[in-house]
């Protein structure tokens, strides 16, 4: 599982001291999933519901306007980012506005 | 070169409890942690009082557990702070789970644990059955005979535990009863900055700091463990330097030193005695009648038993004929059944040295040890020796039958 | 009258994030979500003790951490004394000049129910009696879940566990969960909450106010867990939610002695929402349920008469 060198024991930090913080992005826990989510960006309300829940987190906002088909105007959006989302459909379950698709991942 | 400070001492009636809050005291300690159990608890009473007095800048956490005091002393010393506490008995047992983490997270801590009897019955009396138990749980042990070696080895405690060579805890262990409440005239320091050069305040171990955050005590898969118990093999076997390096360094500032073990005698010797803790002065006493009679007796005392100074005994033992190991704990289900005992024969093997090591279990629970049962002791081992016996087990001094 | 709430809607909610991506809890694991709210309110400074359990054990495997912040585990029934050992150095350093004194360092010890309610009750209520100011945030899934779902003092009565099974005679846990947050209020410490992360922003403001006041504080989270319950994991705020909807958890905070229900429910839901989705209630007969029902409705009035006006509306679905 780990994609880390197997340091030996001169080289590794004394007592199992973890000296970066927040390492763990270098892990990807997106092949957990089996289904997917996907904001639909032209009805997602920015509401940021699904960015509160994720527990992983796996949703960012990302600072760039955005203009839906019907012309309304957004200074961000949302996007899943699919190295980490585990697709446990939380996020599907609050988006009031039905902005997230479920779709089944391909194996 | 650096510079001496110069030390005035004074001399105070003290019992090895006072000098032991004396000595925290004059180590500046930041934080103590430690709940009361006999016969240490004059200890922690003492530092209160500096505390109260402000002759000590501390904070003291008064746990409702003893494992709560040495887990609040993992937290403090994991933040940077010179951290103590003090426990015996069932106190240490309860303990144990944390000494194996204390040391494991390589948290530099000082404790100093009169030595008691565990129960069951309950005894609350001396013996070497509580300390005997941190055997293994990678704690540097030392074991002071008299209320100023206690004093001098707390001191020495934070210089070794905090040397990066070493970050790991130091266990000072001394007789309960017998020492901690007896009184013997101790020099103690003038001023409480007296050692502020010989262990300057300067964690260099692992913190928690939010400036430079890090993650302690993360779960280590098979793949990882290994390594991290074995660098704990490695800073043990550097502990023997360092030990004796701080013991020098402190003779050399301040006039009094302790070797790793003190010997008398064991040059050409028949017999040579060895023990530890208080037992020893009973034991020099002893043997200076014999010794009237031409006895050719040598006499060690271990000042450390972890690590062990497997080669120094080993470098006794080649002297004599035979060894004689007082032991004051039983480790149960085994032929020789002294710990310091057992330790010496698998020294004496690795050198490949044939020695009869005599194993004798005495004062258990404080069952008194005399002049006249060293005496027979001595009397018994002679005679075994005469007749080329091989002791196939420990014998159990004064046990009635 | 309270003050304006600092966080109200997710506007307010900082950006930025103090835990990684990459840990391992469960798809849809709401201990996730509260650890994420949890540090974002915190901030960087902040020292995290954490007890043996899922939280624990899913954000540090060597060598990698999910943690931003400081973070330390040491064992699993000894948070709040660790976290006692760390306030009380800092106290200490900071009057030796050692650290800066005017630096605040939030404390935050983190721990399950097992942890809490268990096997760490003894350190936590120590910690509480001696007043260190450290937050001590309980995350309650009800049940040891890290060990593979046993039954802690915190799982509720009927509940499936792994050792209160459901057998012909014994039908999931026999006692009544036990009422761990009115316990840390009897030791009379400055604030003590209940939350779940159903209501993010009223969760989050608590955080805010227990790391705020001088002296212990206590949150108590309702940590839906989608293994243990036997849920899909996409409910898991959904359940959290439907526990304060059917008045199973009631979101409350006792500030300096003040009690108050600060998630009103004028229309309550019946229980049997709360436990159809979840397998751990699968055996409850229609008759267990109407009991707890009864037993909920009791404890509503008990609520409202503390309160002095309905905080807590009447059953209507
Ligand atoms: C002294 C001790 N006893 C037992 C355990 C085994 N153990 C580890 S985690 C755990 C359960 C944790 O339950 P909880 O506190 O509810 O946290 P959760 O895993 O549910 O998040 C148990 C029993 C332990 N680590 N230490
Ligand atoms: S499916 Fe779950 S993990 Fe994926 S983005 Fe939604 S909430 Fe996050
Ligand atoms: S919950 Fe739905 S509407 Fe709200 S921000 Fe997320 S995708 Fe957009
Ligand atoms: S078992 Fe439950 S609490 Fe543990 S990680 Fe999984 S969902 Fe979370
Ligand atoms: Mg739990």
């Amino acid at each position: 599982m780990t994609q880390e060198k197997l340091l030996g024991w001169k080289e590794l930090p004394l007592g199992g001291a973890i000296l970066e913080p927040g390492n763990s992005e270098r892990r990807y826990t997106g092949d957990w999933r089996t289904f997917k989510p996907v904001i639909l960006q032209d009805k997602c309300t920015r509401c940021l519901r699904c960015w509160i829940v994720c527990p992983e987190p796996a949703i960012y906002i990302i600072d760039e306007p955005y203009t839906t088909k019907s012309g309304r105007q957004f200074k961000f959006s949302v996007e899943v980012n699919y190295d980490y989302c585990k697709g446990c459909g939380m996020c599907v379950e609050e988006c009031e506005p039905k902005a997230i698709d479920w779709i089944e991942e391909e194996k | 070169m650096e510079s001496v400070l110069k030390v005035t001492w004074k001399r105070l009636p003290l019992s090895t409890n006072f000098a032991i809050a004396q000595a925290v005291k004059d180590s500046d300690v930041d934080v103590v942690s430690a709940y009361p159990i006999t016969p240490q608890t004059t200890v922690v009473e003492r530092i209160s009082e500096f505390i109260a007095n402000g002759e000590l800048k501390a904070e003291m956490i008064h746990v409702e557990s003893e494992h709560s005091a040495m887990s609040a002393a993992i937290g403090a010393s994991a933040v940077g702070a010179r951290t103590f506490t003090a426990t015996a008995a069932q106190g240490l047992e309860l303990m144990h789970e944390l000494l194996h983490i204390a040391s494991g997270l390589r948290l530099p801590i000082v404790m100093s644990v009169a030595a008691r009897a565990l129960s069951a019955p309950l005894s609350i009396w001396g013996d070497y059955s509580d300390v005997m138990n941190v055997r293994d749980t990678s704690w540097i042990i030392i074991i002071a005979s008299t209320a100023q070696e206690a004093y001098d080895s707390v001191i020495q405690a934070y210089r070794i535990a905090e040397d990066p060579r070493v970050f790991l805890p130091v266990l000072v262990a001394y007789d309960g009863y017998a020492m901690s409440h007896t009184y013997e005239p101790v020099y103690v320091s003038e001023k409480s900055d007296a050692f502020k050069d010989y262990i300057p305040k300067n964690p260099r171990w692992y913190t928690l700091n939010p400036e430079k955050p890090i993650t302690m005590g993360a779960m280590a898969s098979p793949e990882w463990f290994y390594e991290f118990k074995y660098q704990q093999v490695v800073a043990m076997k550097n502990a023997l330097d360092v030990v004796k390096e701080a013991d020098d360094e402190y003779g050399k500032r301040y006039e009094r030193k302790y070797g790793i073990i003190e010997e008398e005698g064991v040059e050409g010797s028949d017999i040579t005695f060895v023990t530890y803790g208080g037992l020893y002065g009973t034991l020099k006493e002893s043997i200076e009648e014999l010794r009237k009679k031409g006895e050719q007796i040598g006499l060690a005392r271990i000042r450390l038993f972890r690590p062990f100074p497997s080669e120094m005994l080993a470098d006794i033992a080649e002297k004599a004929k035979a060894l004689v190991v007082l032991d004051r704990a039983i480790t149960f289900g085994v032929n020789i059944s002294g710990p310091v005992a057992r330790e010496i024969i698998s020294s004496l093997y690795a050198r490949g040295i044939e020695r009869n090591v005599y194993s004798f279990i005495v004062g258990i629970g404080q069952r008194t040890v005399t002049e006249k049962d060293i005496i027979a002791i001595y009397e018994k081992v002679k005679e075994m020796l005469a007749s080329h016996e091989r002791q196939k087990e420990s014998i159990y001094w004064g046990v009635r039958e | 009258m309270m003050a304006k709430p600092y966080f109200r809607t997710v506007y307010d909610v900082p950006r930025e994030e103090y835990l990684a991506p990459g840990h391992g809890l469960c798809a849809g694991c709401t201990a996730g979500t509260i650890v994420k709210l949890l540090l974002k309110v915190a901030g960087p400074n902040t020292i995290v003790v954490n007890a043996t359990g899922c939280v624990e054990v899913s954000t540090t495997p060597f060598p990698y951490t999910s943690w931003k912040v400081p973070w330390i585990h040491v064992a699993f029934e000894n948070t709040a004394a660790v976290a006692s050992g760390i306030e009380s150095a800092l106290k200490a350093l900071k009057a030796k000049g050692m650290i800066d004194p005017a630096k605040r360092i939030n404390i935050i010890a983190l721990a399950g129910d097992g942890g809490t309610y268990d096997i760490g009750f003894q350190a936590l209520s120590g910690m509480l009696e001696r007043g260190h100011k450290v937050m001590y945030v309980l995350y309650d899934n009800e049940a040891y879940m890290n060990t593979g779902i046993q039954r802690s003092g915190g799982t509720p009565e009927y509940a499936w566990t792994t050792t209160t099974p459901v057998g012909k005679i014994l039908k999931g846990k026999v006692q009544q969960k036990k009422p761990i947050a009115e316990i840390v209020a009897a030791h009379r410490i400055p604030y003590v909450a209940t939350a779940n992360p159903g209501y993010f922003a009223d969760m989050m403001n608590k955080f805010k106010k227990g790391l705020e006041v001088e002296g212990p504080s206590f949150v108590h989270v309702l940590q839906p867990c989608t293994t243990g319950w036997k849920f899909d994991p996409r409910y898991g705020i959904v359940l959290a939610r439907l526990a304060t909807e059917t008045a199973l958890w009631i979101n409350w905070q006792q500030e300096e002695g003040q009690f108050s229900v600060t998630v009103s429910v004028p229309r309550r839901k019946h229980v049997k929402h709360y436990f159809e989705l979840q397998g751990r209630f699968s055996h409850l007969t229609e008759e267990d349920i109407e009991k707890i029902q009864k037993e909920v409705d009791l404890e509503v009035d008990r609520i409202n008469k503390l309160v002095g006006r309905t905080v807590i509306g009447p059953l209507v679905e």
